[in-house]
């Protein structure tokens, strides 16, 4: 086997890039939420890029990317398992997609994906959600929702793969997978104490811009990455995931200077995440000009689409189903009308294909959507109805950062006091 | 004696400090409080979620002062602390029975 060097750096490279948007998207929610849960959060996210990446080589990614079981197109085999068997090429990957680079640096690439998918979630829940009972909801997530989905999209042996659905890096099986997840989880798990009608404002907005800074930052290689080459496409890829972040960005502050407000520094950071979900799934199929349009799009929709959560009176804390869910069926659904094949792939209708893509599309946006939904759903249940998902109530109060990990995360006005105040190493020698 | 306490807005500070010491004024302490009278809070927007915070950040003054100079001192507060726009705040003086200057046992109008 031909490896080539210069994909292979790139897609190593890229998968650290990936990796350091899980810590990015930590700070991102851990500057919107109160100061007593900023380390539960920061731990949730952390913790995630542990527990998912001994899943990941023990099993996961057999199932996601194994020889395909029964040829049905929805899970791979263990044969991967352990990651034995790593120097045989990724099956599925023949032709004019055969890859260039070594088993395994697809394998740590696909890691730091299956890593962050799950880190999503986490904002949908945030604040009131025990630590352990967490981390086995993340094990068995991975194996039981993302593994199977990412075969379905991602391996072309998956079924949408085979029937022609286009998702260049994760629409259905990041975004779509994560928003559909976090508003079943959160069904479950029910809504923190005193939502909607107490305040609970973000307590470090500059920590969510540094977050989503190192989002955008890693989202290049997220996208360009998934090229799985150093080559144009990824170069596509590149340049149109800059310019739909942008562009979402002016599209959120536009909305809210449209309906009488201020032009918002969340809105802003919001607007450029929901640009990059957006164009997630279609960087590598539309030019310029859709990737501008799908920004835009992703921007002003996803700024609409935050406050149906309270219609719905579902606690999706921190909107991941506003932005992850409703941007990721934007840019998957987008592709349709305007994927060209003068970029990858096939064209949409405004580009003279016909509207079978389209179709394609939203049955790739229902099936990713409602499995994730379904079966998250099932196991947050199953989870809190035998171990408890649920903090209790004075430990919700008194906020996870003392209650699940006996540390505070600021120690400014208080610790004058605190110096004085009778306080005594117990273990001081 | 008296005790004057005065709540202001945090920006009057220097304006109220020099016009104490105008005043002839020697002391004063001061703290950041937060609080509500007629002035509401102010609207936060969050994700297109608004806010309403009910507790203005203000600041606390107090000093004790001869009683023949109180009334002027109030007086000095009062203009210096003044925008004429609401939230400017309160001044408000007690009696004081007596006061004792730490250093060296001095008590009464001797220990200002």
């Amino acid at each position: 086997m031909h490896y080539n060097a210069g994909d292979t750096a790139w897609v190593l490279v890229s998968a650290a890039l990936v990796l350091f948007m899980t810590p990015g998207l930590a700070f991102f929610y851990g500057g919107m939420v109160r100061s007593k849960n900023v380390l539960g959060m920061l731990m949730q996210n952390f913790a995630t890029m542990a527990v998912v990446s001994l899943i990941w080589v023990f099993g996961a990614y057999s199932l996601a990317f194994g020889p395909d079981w029964g040829g049905f197109g929805l899970v791979g085999t263990l044969h991967f398992f352990g990651l034995a068997h790593s120097s045989q090429p990724v099956p599925g990957y023949t032709g004019a997609i055969s890859q260039h680079i070594p088993p395994l640096a697809f394998v740590v690439f696909q890691m730091t994906f299956a890593i962050i998918t799950p880190a999503l979630i986490t904002g949908s829940i945030a604040d009131r959600v025990r630590f352990g009972p967490f981390l086995l909801f993340v094990a068995l997530w991975s194996v039981l929702v993302y593994a199977p989905i990412a075969h379905w999209a991602f391996d072309p042996h998956g079924w949408l793969y085979r029937m022609g659905v286009e998702d260049f890096a994760g629409g259905t099986v990041v975004e779509i997978n994560a928003g559909a997840a976090g508003l079943a989880i959160a069904t479950v798990v029910g809504r923190r104490r005193g939502w909607p009608r107490s305040p609970m404002p973000p307590h470090n907005v500059p920590l969510t811009l540094m977050g989503a800074g190192i989002l955008w930052f890693g989202w290049f290689g997220f996208n360009a990455g998934s090229a799985l080459g150093a080559n144009n496409l990824a170069a596509h890829a590149f340049i149109n995931t800059n310019t739909a972040g942008a562009a979402g960005l002016l599209g959120w502050i536009a909305v809210e200077k449209l309906r009488g407000g201020k032009s918002t520094t969340l809105g802003a950071v919001s607007g450029a995440v929901a640009g990059l979900v957006a164009i997630t799934p279609s960087c590598g199929f539309v030019d310029a000009v859709g990737a501008g349009v799908i920004g835009v799009a992703a921007g002003v929709v996803c700024s609409l689409a935050v406050s149906a959560k309270f219609r719905l009176g579902v606690d999706d804390s921190l909107d991941v189903g506003g932005v992850h869910l409703i941007g990721g069926v934007v840019g998957t659904l987008l592709i349709g009308l305007l994927g060209t094949m003068a970029t990858n792939g096939s064209n949409g209708f405004f580009y003279g294909g016909g509207l079978g893509l389209l179709g394609r599309q939203g049955l790739a946006v229902l099936a990713s959507g409602a499995f994730s939904f379904a079966m998250t759903w099932v196991i947050a249940k199953a989870i809190d109805k035998s171990v408890g998902l649920r903090m209790a109530p004075e430990d919700e109060f008194e906020g996870m950062d003392t209650a699940l990990h006996a540390e505070s995360a600021y120690d400014f006005g208080g610790s004058f006091l605190r110096s004085l105040g009778g306080g005594s190493m117990s273990n001081a020698q | 004696m008296k005790l004057i306490v005065a709540i202001i807005k945090p920006f009057k500070l220097e304006d109220v400090r020099n016009a104490l010491i105008r005043a002839g004024v020697v002391g004063m302490t001061v703290s950041e409080v937060q609080g509500y009278g007629r002035q509401s809070g102010h609207t936060e927007v969050y994700r297109g979620a608004e806010y309403q915070t009910n507790f203005v950040p203000k600041l606390k003054i107090e000093m004790v002062v001869p009683d023949e100079v109180s009334a002027e001192v109030v007086e000095a507060i009062v203009e210096a602390a003044n925008t004429g726009k609401i939230g400017d705040g309160k001044v408000w003086i007690l009696s004081v029975e007596d006061l004792v200057r730490v250093r060296t046992g001095e008590r009464g109008a001797e220990a200002l």
